[in-house]
């Protein structure tokens, strides 16, 4: 969606668009979720009304989302800050409770945080005391995620019907990049009220990891703003790009990081220092801009292509089969792209 | 057994709209929603002065307000309980 | 998408595309004389699409998407293609609209000033107010009304009005039948026809009216009132909103107002005839 990239690497753009134009801008940037950050981007800019009430109308939404978000982190914090473990944000909610340019408007759904792993029997035994329950009772699901994943199994309150992953590292154990956790949490930095936050190098590498290790990159054009933002507002301070680096070999990143760095820089223009484009970068910004006009996902090959891979990412091959047998048999899987509909 | 501080949100943290016998609390932190009847807003006022146990609370509701002391800090303590249940205070 | 249309409704715009025809020509036919959307631009989007490529030749059925997806919402026959054009559009205001507070409840106004009725499925607040405003009154809406919490007025959102079973009949009696959609049978809500408000209504749509009366009607039972205290009425309307928590204070602050400026009575009806009738006096009581 070619509109929508224009319009946040340069709000100035939007200058050009008709009503249709308009029309499939909002589409595509609530498909994205980033019909928030959109809407702060365009402040100022001159709108047709209709365009500026729903801009004005997303940025409210998004100060409620924050509300909420800081919230469940507050609750959290409350549940379990009298185990004395570091209690690490991580994403959406990191970037608003740390007041980052990158959670300007940004929404947020579950919450996310990072312990050490040696306390999470403890976590899970503090958040149930105080409200949360399992989603799901399948006793598959429940041992693959505590034998291979990276989090407890979610939970939700009961109450406020609000979901937390709790994780002891960024990437799932059998992923082949193994992010140094412990670092992550020893170099974390407290946000003065009992909260943590990863390093700016740290919270720049998960983002990184989670796109481009881990996911299928849905909702890539929205983590690759996050990028662009956190790059820009923590790039401004000497010698950062060196130790982004550093930091990146620690954790065996180096390459995702190296393709982040070309991608944030295509889309948004993000000013580091990346090279040129290799030939798997456009089939990735393929990817990552398969939606038309209508908010419509489109190149379902692409897409399919995407869903095998992220899971070849986290899994070794053999426990893929049994996995993907699994999920078969009990009918459960759906491969994303297959909803239909033609790019127009 | 050590009596139990709470803390609450100053007053400005919350709207207050009394609708009859009930008043509808707006908790601005978490944007929710609360139809609560006496005592708790007389609780929560009585803690914009600092935090306190179930027998501050009570003493410093006595200042104001007529009622028989004999039972309220019991009262007051399974109130707090239900507050810090949902939010509106914490220990400290 | 291969066919589209697009619908201003009270305040809010609505663009439809559908990979049928069908559904475009009802909602064309239907919606015949409604404005577009404010500079051309829609507030929502609601798809209907194939569920499956070959889905749309081989036992066609709806999906309902949109700016705003249930993940889990069943598809419906391409027979029911209207109802789901509707029940997309209800989609997007439930989940997605902000500027306004959303009560599910039917509107009336008469000299400005606006009767708002709500209550549980099938206790007769559409019909009532078609019925109503096909007699004196001004029909605002008979499923979403919007209160506007900068200024506590009420806005319009008559889209077709959507009866259901025997209230088809009941219209039927009173009402021109150009007016009326094709008879969608054996749809998830049994029998459903779509009935065009009319010309006064879509005369009006851009004005708002300021709340003066709630009744929370009950059909099948014998006449009788009972007035509701503000804190009941509250938690029935935080409940009949579909985006109060999502509003946030300006929420808080308008339904609050609202009910404490505005009295609210429980009906209970036997007929639509006496209803109508009991409304009446109410709203002559109000204003003596």
């Amino acid at each position: 969606m070619k509109a929508l990239v224009d319009a946040m690497r340069d709000p100035g753009s939007i200058a050009t668009l008709d009503a249709d134009g308009w029309t499939g801008l909002i589409a595509a940037a609530r498909a994205e979720q980033m019909i928030g950050s959109l809407a702060f981007r365009l402040e100022g800019q001159a709108l047709p009304i209709a365009v500026a009430r729903m801009c004005e109308e997303a940025r409210a939404s998004s100060a409620e989302w924050r509300r909420t978000a800081l919230w469940e982190a507050e609750m959290a914090h409350r549940a379990l800050c009298p185990l004395g473990i570091p209690v690490v944000l991580m994403k959406g909610t990191a970037y608003v409770a740390a007041g980052l340019d990158a959670g300007v408007g940004r929404s947020i759904g579950d919450l996310d945080v990072m312990i050490p792993r040696a306390a999470l029997g403890n976590a899970e035994g503090a958040l149930i005391a105080a409200g949360w329950e399992w989603v799901k009772p399948d006793p598959y699901d429940d041992a693959y995620y505590r034998d291979h994943m990276h989090e407890l199994p979610p939970l939700i309150h009961r109450e406020r019907d609000r979901m937390i992953d709790v994780h002891h590292t960024i990437l799932p154990l059998t992923a082949r990049q193994t992010p140094d956790a412990a670092a992550m949490i020893a170099q974390s930095v407290t946000l003065g009220d009992g909260l943590r936050v990863f390093c700016p190098e740290d919270m720049i590498l998960h983002s990184v990891a989670h796109l481009f290790a881990d996911g299928d990159l849905a909702g890539g054009l929205r983590n690759l703003w996050d990028q662009d933002r956190l790059l820009r507002q923590f790039g401004a301070v000497d010698g950062f790009g060196e130790r982004l680096a550093a930091r990146a070999a620690l954790h065996g990143l180096s390459r995702h990081l190296a393709r982040a760095l070309r991608q944030t820089h295509a889309l948004y223009g993000t000013p580091v220092h990346a090279g040129p484009l290799h030939l798997s970068d456009r089939l990735y910004l393929r990817r990552l801009t398969a939606r038309d006009r209508w908010g419509r996902e489109t190149r379902p090959f692409t897409r399919l292509l995407f869903y095998i891979r992220s899971h070849w990412l986290r899994m070794p091959p053999l426990m893929l089969m049994r996995h993907l047998w699994t999920k078969w048999r009990k009918g459960g899987i759906r491969l994303p792209g297959t909803d239909g509909g033609e790019a127009r | 057994m050590a009596a139990i501080l709470y803390a609450a949100d100053p007053p400005e943290a919350r709207r207050r709209v009394s609708l009859d016998a009930l008043d509808a609390i707006h908790h601005r932190p978490s944007g929710q929603t609360h139809l609560v009847c006496e005592p708790i807003p007389q609780i929560l006022e009585a803690l914009a002065a600092g935090p306190a146990d179930a027998a501050g609370i009570v003493a410093r509701l006595a200042i104001a307000h007529e009622f028989d002391p004999a039972d309220a800090a019991t009262i007051i303590a399974a109130r707090l309980a239900e507050l810090e249940a949902i939010g509106l205070l914490w220990r400290v | 998408m291969r066919h589209a249309f697009a619908v201003r409704i009270g305040p809010v715009g609505f663009r439809i595309g559908s990979a049928w025809a069908g559904p475009v020509e009802h909602l064309r036919t239907l919606y015949a004389g409604y404005p577009t959307p404010d500079d051309g631009v829609a507030d929502f989007t609601v798809r209907l699409e194939a569920e499956r490529p070959w889905r749309r030749w081989i036992r066609p059925s709806v999906a309902i998407r949109g700016d705003f997806t249930l993940p889990d919402a069943a598809p419906l026959p391409l027979a029911q293609g209207l109802l789901a054009a509707e029940m997309g559009m209800n989609l997007q205001m439930a989940l997605g609209q902000r500027r306004y507070l959303i009560l599910h409840a039917s509107a009336v106004e008469r000299d400005g000033r606006a009767l708002l009725m709500t209550g549980h499925s099938g206790a007769g607040k559409s019909t009532l107010a078609a019925l109503l405003g096909e007699r004196g009154w001004r029909f605002m809406g008979d499923e979403f009304a919007l209160l506007d919490p900068a200024t506590g007025q009420l806005h319009a959102f008559p889209r077709m009005i959507s009866l259901k079973n025997e209230a088809i009949a009941t219209m039927a009696a009173d009402v021109d039948s150009r007016r009326f959609g094709p008879l969608l049978k054996g749809t998830p809500k049994g029998d459903i026809r779509h009935l065009r408000p009319n010309d006064a209504a879509l005369a009006a749509m851009d004005r708002p009216a300021r709340p003066a009366l709630i009744l929370f009607p009950r059909f099948g039972f014998e006449s009788a009132e009972r007035p509701m205290a503000p804190s009941e009425v509250f938690v029935r309307l935080t409940q009949a909103s579909t985006n109060y928590v999502a509003l946030g204070e300006p929420g808080f602050a308008a339904l609050t107002g609202l009910v404490k400026s505005v009295p609210s009575i429980a009906i209970d009806y036997p007929d639509t005839a006496r209803a109508v009738a009991q409304v009446e006096r109410l709203w002559a009581t109000l204003a003596s």
